[in-house]
């Protein structure tokens, strides 16, 4: 999962925009309205590079909603549900897949 | 893009001359380095100050020999995350004793004002307005330095061997 | 350990004021990201995955114990009660938010604690030996020198947007265990033919995309030059330094393209006009700053006291964790304790907030109230009595830190990776926490001996594991995790980097690779007590090679 801020836009499937929020830094999707959402079944979900280009720009123009956007890959379900397309993606939308410290206490 | 002195918004006295522009006689003008360097017995002849761009990749060494008839020094920030010029401000302050006017130039902001007063420059073409505006205010943020450099503040180890430290606000109350 | 003055709490609190109001005008506008990242990484403040994550330096990795409970104040109040510590002797909270750092900062900087200068194209936390003034084999408290280098380099006017990051680490004993022959700039404090005491400074070592052993280029610098030659090694990084490519910035590259001997030339034609001006430092000078660190009135006692022969032959845990976590301390009657935070299957480094006021309490009770933060991610109390060693035995086996694994295989060094960080390809947490279960069996990790498993989820090495016994760097391969495995890497006075085994081997199969890994070491040993790096160096990669791909 090399960092895709180093890589080149190349749109191989349904894919989202995402970023963290400016304030408190949670991983946010944009929406269609040009919004940012951290559900991601409401974000916007293109299939073509052209799609992909206009809504990472918006995004990134929108520097005070939300920081580090970038085009990420999603899966569909049979049922019309999205899902993280790769393991980081996966990450950053459920957290660590480890147990955090603070519960495990001593 | 505004010029600040003296820590506030100023004309500009000197005008920029391009590579193949004429030089006019008796204005004070902010030439490029090769240029400079290639007409420095002509420039020498001129009555009026004589200032050069410096790019921030040439050693200052070069221009060394000519220092003595350049009243301005202006360095290059091509973006402010890039600080060579920091080291040659330095330089031509403080080991080889240029008494002239250090201008900082291209991605000046608010954010590196104080770094570049402490560096030794003494005037700036300011990027944004509102920065220009706040100047007084950015450079007044620290009072305590710990090194020495090229403005001539007493650093705090030096300071603190002659006893001198500043009154100080009660270090609990919420900053 | 150094006290704050005057100066020292002003320069913290203008800074935090100075964020404060950088904080404002992102959050409004006025600047943009592109503007405010490079100052919030000035001030240690990374977004990552999840959230921001706050660095906090811990100058040469000493802390109070009003230290350590600001720490665990701060990962209640504005985090999610843990933190975790790095392999520069920093401290890293994992889900701040951007709107409550200057609150945070505030917080830190009423204990003389900040996130100064941990991130951005300046100079690092300046690193050293977390035995520090207690070991015995160490010939002065080289944290004087990292003070004095610290206050220099803060806020340095001219060294604030260097072409990359820059580290420096300082040692003063005959075992390296700051591993400065792997920094920007290493410093190695020694004695001369003539009794001096001065520094042998190595430039140009680092991990990474391009490792490398950094080169003498001055054997004996006298105290007295310090500052000068450090400031001319900068200014001419800062001059010469690789701009147009990160990934050929940092002064290693520089050096490399140089030759250390041009290289050493350029530093003196820098350093020549400076070196006697106002950065030489006389003695006084000197004197001011060891007089503000402060060390503790020991009392006069004898090695090997009753109590402690007595809990030995009584209660094998505590012999077992008497044998592995205590050190040989320069003065009498005392001991170095090292506290693991590699307890069977956790996060390696991170500790509660409930156990960093544990541990506070227990430097207040024991360790006159200091504890020291190591490059291995354990955590260590420098100045025991013996005598209280089986009651801070017991109390530290409450607070889950007393694992007898220092410097054995399940003793492991590893980075975030991609569980919390943005640049990783894999993840490095889970590898650990398995092996750790892999090797819970102590006699078998005691067995084993000196054993350092390291892990990087990505080629920036924050694990560093090109200097790791065996080392782990995550790669991605079709979009799956994969492991490169290196052995024989050392990071030390004799410093190597490790060779390849081998292929990358799929994430979940590296416990298993490590395993084998043991095993040829197990069978190839020469004697039980030839370590594994020495077994590496004897017969080679071939061997090990050979036995762990035989069935892949």
């Amino acid at each position: 999962m090399t960092s895709p801020l180093e890589q080149k836009t190349r749109i191989t499937g349904p894919v989202v925009v995402t970023a963290n929020r400016l304030g408190d830094g949670a991983v946010v999707y944009r929406t269609l309205d040009g919004h940012w959402t951290t559900h991601l079944a409401q974000a916007a979900v293109v299939t073509t590079a052209p799609a992909a280009s206009e809504l990472l720009a918006g995004a990134v123009a929108d520097d005070l909603g939300a920081v580090g956007a970038y085009v990420a890959p999603v899966r569909l379900n049979k049922d019309g549900g999205v899902q993280p397309g790769n393991l980081r993606e996966s990450i950053r939308h459920s957290g660590p897949t480890i147990d955090l410290p603070g519960i495990l206490g001593f | 893009m505004l010029l600040v002195r003296g820590g506030r918004v100023v004309a500009d006295r000197y005008l920029r001359v391009l590579d193949d522009a004429p030089i006019p006689d008796s204005v004070p003008v902010i030439i490029p380095a090769a240029r400079f360097l290639a007409d420095a017995a002509e420039l020498a002849r001129r009555e009026a100050p004589t200032g050069v761009l410096w790019p921030n990749n040439r050693r200052i060494s070069e221009l060394v020999p000519h220092l003595d008839r350049v009243a301005l020094v202006a360095l290059a920030f091509p973006t402010f995350k890039d600080g060579r010029a920091y080291s040659q401000a330095r330089q031509l302050r403080e080991q080889y004793g240029f008494r002239g006017e250090l201008r900082a130039t291209g991605n000046v902001l608010r954010d590196q004002f104080l770094f570049l007063v402490r560096a030794g420059f003494d005037s700036f073409e300011v990027t944004k307005d509102a920065d220009a505006a706040a100047f007084a205010e950015a450079v007044g943020r620290f009072s305590v330095f710990y090194q020495p450099a090229g403005d001539r503040r007493a650093p705090a180890l030096r300071a603190r061997l002659q006893h001198a430290r500043p009154s100080v606000a009660d270090a609990h109350e919420r900053v | 350990m150094y006290l704050y003055d005057d100066f020292d709490r002003t320069l913290v609190a203008e800074r935090v004021a100075e964020f404060r109001d950088q904080v404002r005008r992102r959050l409004s506008g006025e600047l943009s990201e592109d503007e405010f990242k490079l100052l919030r990484l000035m001030n240690g403040v990374y977004l990552q995955l999840h959230a921001y994550m706050l660095r906090i330096a811990i100058p040469y990795g000493t802390l109070s114990s009003q230290q350590l409970r600001t720490l665990g104040h701060v990962a209640r109040r504005y985090d999610r009660n843990y933190g975790h510590f790095t392999t520069r002797q920093n401290i890293q909270f994992n889900w701040i938010k951007l709107e409550e750092l200057p609150d945070a900062m505030a917080d830190l900087a009423r204990a003389g604690l900040h996130g100064m200068q941990t991130s951005g194209n300046c100079v690092r936390n300046i690193t050293t030996d977390q035995w520090a003034a207690v070991a015995p084999d160490e010939i002065e408290d080289p944290r004087i020198w990292a003070e004095i280098l610290r206050q220099h380099l803060t806020l340095h006017p001219e060294f604030s947007f260097l072409p990359r990051k820059f580290k420096i680490a300082v040692t003063a004993a005959a075992h390296d265990r700051a591993a400065v022959r792997v920094h920007d700039i290493g410093l190695r404090l020694h004695s001369n033919g003539s009794g001096e005491v001065g520094f042998e400074v190595v430039v140009g070592g680092g991990l990474g995309r391009t490792p490398f052993v950094g080169k003498t280029i001055k054997p004996f610098l006298p105290k007295r030059d310090l500052l000068s030659y450090v400031e001319a090694i900068l200014r001419v990084y800062n001059q010469f330094g690789r701009r147009d490519n990160i990934y050929k910035a940092r002064i290693k590259i520089l050096v490399h393209d140089l030759g250390a001997e041009a290289f050493a030339k350029e530093v003196d034609a820098e350093w020549q006009p400076i070196r006697d001006g106002a950065l030489a430092l006389d003695p006084a000078l000197i004197a001011e700053v060891t007089a503000r660190f402060r060390y503790p009135d020991y009392a006069e006692l004898d090695d090997n006291p009753s109590e402690v022969a007595q809990a030995r032959a009584s209660d094998r845990r505590f012999a077992n964790w008497l044998g592995n976590s205590v050190a040989n301390h320069k003065v009498s009657g005392h001991a170095i304790v090292t506290l693991s935070l590699k307890p069977e299957g956790g996060p390696p480094g991170d500790a509660t907030a409930e156990q960093m006021d544990a541990i506070a309490d227990l430097a207040d009770r024991y360790s006159f109230g200091e504890i020291r933060v190591g490059h291995e991610q354990n955590l260590v109390l420098p100045h025991v009595e013996q005598r209280e060693l089986p009651a801070l035995w017991r109390a530290l086996d409450k607070v889950g830190v007393a694992t007898p694994n220092i410097g054995l295989v399940s003793d492991i060094i590893s980075c975030p990776g991609l569980d919390y960080c943005s640049l990783a390809n894999t993840r490095s947490i889970p590898v650990a926490q398995e092996l750790t279960r892999r090797f819970r069996d102590l006699d078998l990790a005691r067995d084993l001996g000196r054993l350092h498993i390291n892990i990087s989820g990505c080629i920036n090495a924050c694990g560093h594991h090109h200097v790791g016994h065996i080392g782990l760097l995550g790669v991605e391969k079709n979009g799956e995790e994969y492991f490169q495995v290196t052995i024989g890497g050392r990071a030390d006075e004799n410093a190597e980097l490790g060779a390849l085994v081998g292929p990358a081997v799929p994430y979940a199969e590296v416990a298993d690779v490590v395993e084998d890994i043991v095993a040829a070491y197990l069978e190839l040993r020469e004697r039980p007590n030839e370590i594994f790096l020495d077994t590496v160096k004897r017969v080679g990669v071939e061997p090990f090679k050979e036995r762990v791909y035989a069935a892949r």
